[in-house]
């Protein structure tokens, strides 16, 4: 029961420790690892050498260098993060209004859809108009998507879980018959038209490179995400009412209203992600052009628990093992469906923090605060 | 070596948890056929001794002697085996279930594969007549009211053949005469032989049913005494540690213009029961109204059409004349009436938050807070410095999740921040439930205080005593209604008790 006023300068911050910091983390590196360690027994079992294929999959995702027809391996494991960041910051928004956004594969779509249209149908715009216009179509027709199950669950109490898992197939079902019918490009393949020079995202680098300015904007949505949530009166608002609505509404805050904003921003993240991947890397649209992006994403935002930071190096993770498993595959003969496993194994230890505190019991941190009483 | 009428004995019982030392060297000795009261405030050790136990803690140092022998108690299991019984705060039950279902849980009996329910339910028909325990064993725990739900818990623990009977802060639910009912029938459990437990916090109930009384402060015995050796006034410093004043020190109220209006106002509770069925009163500018009531008659719901949390099917509220927009507690909170909800965990705080994130959950959007949209992390710090020294909130700093203090300070944190808003009117429900001798007297205090400078005050409290200590002119509701009215001043306890009860 110390005195408050008797600490001096620092009487009435919290002060900062590494030890805060790191029971934060681990449970995250603690799951990571174990996915590491019994992916590779999989493998073993399989009748491969696990060392092996982690070696060429740390060298297929970062260690490669380029030559004049294959990009840098590390850069395409930021042009694979890309996506699962702008995603994973949409969806941890939700998690922080205690909203479960499982439509971001849908606002992905949505997003993706638009920005082609604009792409492809306007023609004659300067770039700095036309690239501007069509990225903010793409977070429009998020925002939108997802605005329908915020705004239901304002105004009528639906759960977002079960709207936002049914526009998903909305989604689907609008991109693939526009992509069949309206909008079809004249050709074998179902395919819109390319999009205008006037809309690409640029790439950083002269090819074979596919870094893109995309990945910019990703890191500045993370940027963006961190003032947002922690610096700003809407965060606190997001994130009060995600720890105690019924608090938040005693104290005056519109719940309602906080869930239709948050919907709207995580949707328009998640139709950013779709933007940025038509506009600097398909430059169309295909009809199927994602492969579960916005499922996995859900995984990111998990391990990445909530903080910028830490969906940034999930991202980058995810991105890594999409990048490296081909290479892997190619040099150790070890399937890349292995990848899948290890994710999965992710997930699972990331749900159930209870199995990773049981098996790392050594690694808990002391309990640094002590109930006041 | 124990006296054979001792049929517990713990023995220099010591606990600590990471930082702070929760018991230290307690003794404890329960007689049979006694209720024991062990008296502390919250944090002061009791519930950590009854952890141990019944076996959901281990004690660091210490033994447990049953019937003169010494025994351990690794689980609940092992305290049931040895008879020991434990009636928590809060009720271990199943609510979908029957009694009986409820009471057998874990013992079981069947008959070929199907379960057999006839021959408990003898049994507990038996229990509940022998000790005078009244329950139908084929009810659902969900249709009970929350008295007999304890009686169930009880019954529970006599089934399992308890002999020595923990209750945790048994009265914190119940009713004036719920309280009343469980006092026979604790009478009654050690007119048989059973040894009672009784963990509170509560003078007053302790004076009225323990035979001894064992007085906890920070995780040590500070004293061991009996109702007729310690009057209230020498149990409440024990507990304190400095001398507590437990009457409201007021002058006279200087009753102002109307502030609060409430006009025929009609409500549904939510389970769609009519709980307002045409309620008006009025509150002045510099007078406290107490609303007395056995819980569950409208008052939740009264305070929640106020403070705009709950639609009115009819009627109005106004405010300094101004009708109210129902539905929108933001326009209350602009308009000057501050609300100290009546479920502090649930409605008060957000426990995962700091301290100082607590003391501005309604203005933090508001300059100095915030500015361009951005929070002003130094404007928030300051305030709660300020709101700290002047509310006495003990913490260790500011940052600290609110959810990890004291009740006491907690409920400190609540009243400071609906103090910090200018303030026309203040709705305080159930101010003190849960918070510790010295925070009532201090959160009591404030009230009065704030009455003094001018603020109109509804005081809603299902304790009798708080009503009538804090009160200018007390309405007693019932039924969804207001069936009387008294002055404060002039009230007699007996008198409002029958209105209570809907005896007009």
């Amino acid at each position: 029961m110390s005195s408050v006023t008797a600490q001096g300068q620092s009487r009435s911050a919290a002060p900062f420790s590494w030890q805060r910091v790191w029971s934060g983390v681990w449970p995250a590196v603690a799951s990571v690892v174990l996915a590491l360690v019994i992916a590779g027994a999989v493998i073993t079992i399989t009748g491969a050498d696990p060392v092996a294929a982690y070696r060429a999959l740390v060298e297929g995702a970062l260690l490669r260098e380029g030559t004049a027809t294959r990009p840098t391996a590390f850069l395409e494991t930021l042009v694979s993060a890309t996506p699962y960041l702008v995603l994973a910051l949409g969806i941890s928004l939700g998690f922080a209004a205690g909203l479960f956004n499982i439509g971001a594969e849908g606002q992905l779509y949505m997003g993706a859809l638009a920005s082609v249209v604009v792409g492809f149908a306007l023609s004659g715009l300067p770039w700095i108009v036309h690239l501007p216009l069509a990225l903010v179509a793409g977070v429009l027709a998020g925002a939108l998507w997802a605005g329908i199950a915020g705004w239901l669950k304002a105004a009528r109490g639906a759960p977002e879980v079960v709207v936002t898992i049914m526009l998903n197939y909305i989604a689907y079902a609008v991109v693939n018959y526009m992509v069949n019918g309206p909008i079809r490009h004249t050709g074998t393949a179902p395919r819109t038209p390319d999009i205008q020079a006037s809309a690409v995202l640029p790439t950083l680098l002269p090819a074979p490179e596919r870094i893109h300015w995309g990945f910019v904007l990703a890191i500045a949505c993370a940027v963006g995400y961190y003032f947002l949530l922690y610096r700003s009166a809407l965060g606190l608002r997001i994130r009060l009412v995600g720890a105690n609505r019924e608090a938040a509404r005693y104290a005056g805050i519109n719940v309602n209203s906080t869930y239709l904003i948050t919907m709207v921003i995580s949707g328009g993240l998640c139709g950013m992600a779709g933007a940025i991947e038509v506009l600097a890397l398909y430059r169309y649209l295909p009809t199927e052009f994602t492969t579960g992006y916005g499922f996995e994403s859900i995984a990111v935002a998990l391990l990445g628990q909530g903080h910028p930071v830490g969906v940034a190096l999930a991202a980058l993770l995810f991105g890594a093992l999409a990048n490296g498993a081909g290479y892997m595959q190619f040099s150790s003969g070890v399937s890349n469906y292995i990848i899948a496993v290890m994710q999965a194994f992710i997930i699972v230890f990331v749900a159930a923090p209870g199995i990773v505190r049981d098996l790392f019991r050594w690694a808990r941190p002391k309990r640094a605060e002590v109930e006041v009483e | 070596m124990t006296r054979p009428d001792v049929v517990l004995e713990m023995r220099g019982i010591t606990k600590r948890f990471p930082g702070v030392l929760a018991n230290d060297h307690i003794n404890l000795d329960l007689r049979k056929g006694e209720v024991h009261a062990l008296l502390g405030e919250n944090g002061a050790g009791k519930s950590t001794l009854m952890n141990i136990l019944y076996g959901l803690y281990q004690p660091d140092a210490g033994e447990i002697w049953l019937d003169g022998r010494r025994v351990t108690i690794h689980s609940p299991r092992d305290a049931i085996a040895l008879g020991i019984g434990m009636v928590h705060q809060h009720f271990m039950l199943v609510p979908t279930l029957t009694v009986t279902e409820n009471i057998i849980l874990g013992l079981e009996t069947r008959r070929g594969l199907l379960l057999d329910e006839a021959t408990p339910q003898q049994r507990i028909r038996q229990i509940s007549r022998d000790f005078g325990l009244e329950i139908d064993p084929e009810a659902y725990v969900k249709d009970l009211p929350v008295g007999v739900q304890q009686r169930v818990e009880i019954v529970k623990a006599l089934y399992r053949n308890a002999r020595v009977l923990v209750l945790d802060e048994p009265t914190a639910v119940l009713t004036p005469l719920e309280v009343e009912s469980l006092f026979s029938t604790l009478r009654a459990l050690v007119k048989r032989g059973v040894s009672v437990i009784f963990i509170s916090h509560k003078l007053k109930e302790v004076k009225a049913i323990a035979d001894r009384i064992t007085v906890l402060r920070q995780g040590r015995v500070v004293g061991s005494t009996t109702p007729a050796e310690a009057g209230e006034a020498q149990l409440a410093s024990m507990m304190v540690g400095r001398p507590v004043i437990l009457k409201v020190d007021k002058s006279p109220a200087q009753p102002g213009p109307v502030v609060l209006s409430v006009r025929d106002v009609k409500a549904m509770s939510d389970r769609r029961a009519m709980a307002l069925q045409g309620v008006s009163f009025d509150v002045r500018a510099g007078e406290i109204v107490g609303i007395a009531g056995v819980e569950g008659n409208g008052q939740t719901e009264l305070v929640e059409v106020i403070t705009g949390l709950r639609q009115p099917l009819a009627g109005q509220v106004l405010l300094c004349g101004q009708p109210l927009p129902a539905w929108s507690p933001r326009a209350a909170i602009d308009r000057g009436m501050s609300h100290i909800p009546e479920d502090r965990y649930k409605y008060g705080i957000v426990a995962a938050y700091s301290l100082a994130i607590n003391l501005v959950l309604s203005v933090f959007h508001r300059p100095p807070f915030s500015r361009n949209g951005l929070l002003q992390r130094r404007a928030i710090l300051s305030n709660a410095e300020r709101l700290v020294e002047e509310f006495d909130i003990r913490a260790p700093h500011a940052e600290v999740p609110i959810g990890k203090l004291s009740g006491g300070n907690q409920q400190k944190a609540v009243v400071a921040r609906e103090f910090s808003r200018p303030m026309k009117l203040l709705v305080a429900a159930q101010p003190t439930r849960g918070v510790d001798v010295g925070s009532i007297e201090f959160i009591h205090k404030r009230i009065v205080q704030a009455r003094d400078a001018g603020a109109a005050v509804l005081l809603v409290s299902a304790e009798l005593d708080e009503i009538m200590a804090l009160s200018d002119r007390i309405l007693v509701m019932f039924g969804g209604r207001i069936v009387g009215e008294r002055d404060g001043r002039t009230a007699r306890r007996e008198d409002i008790g029958l209105l209570m009860m809907g005896k007009v």
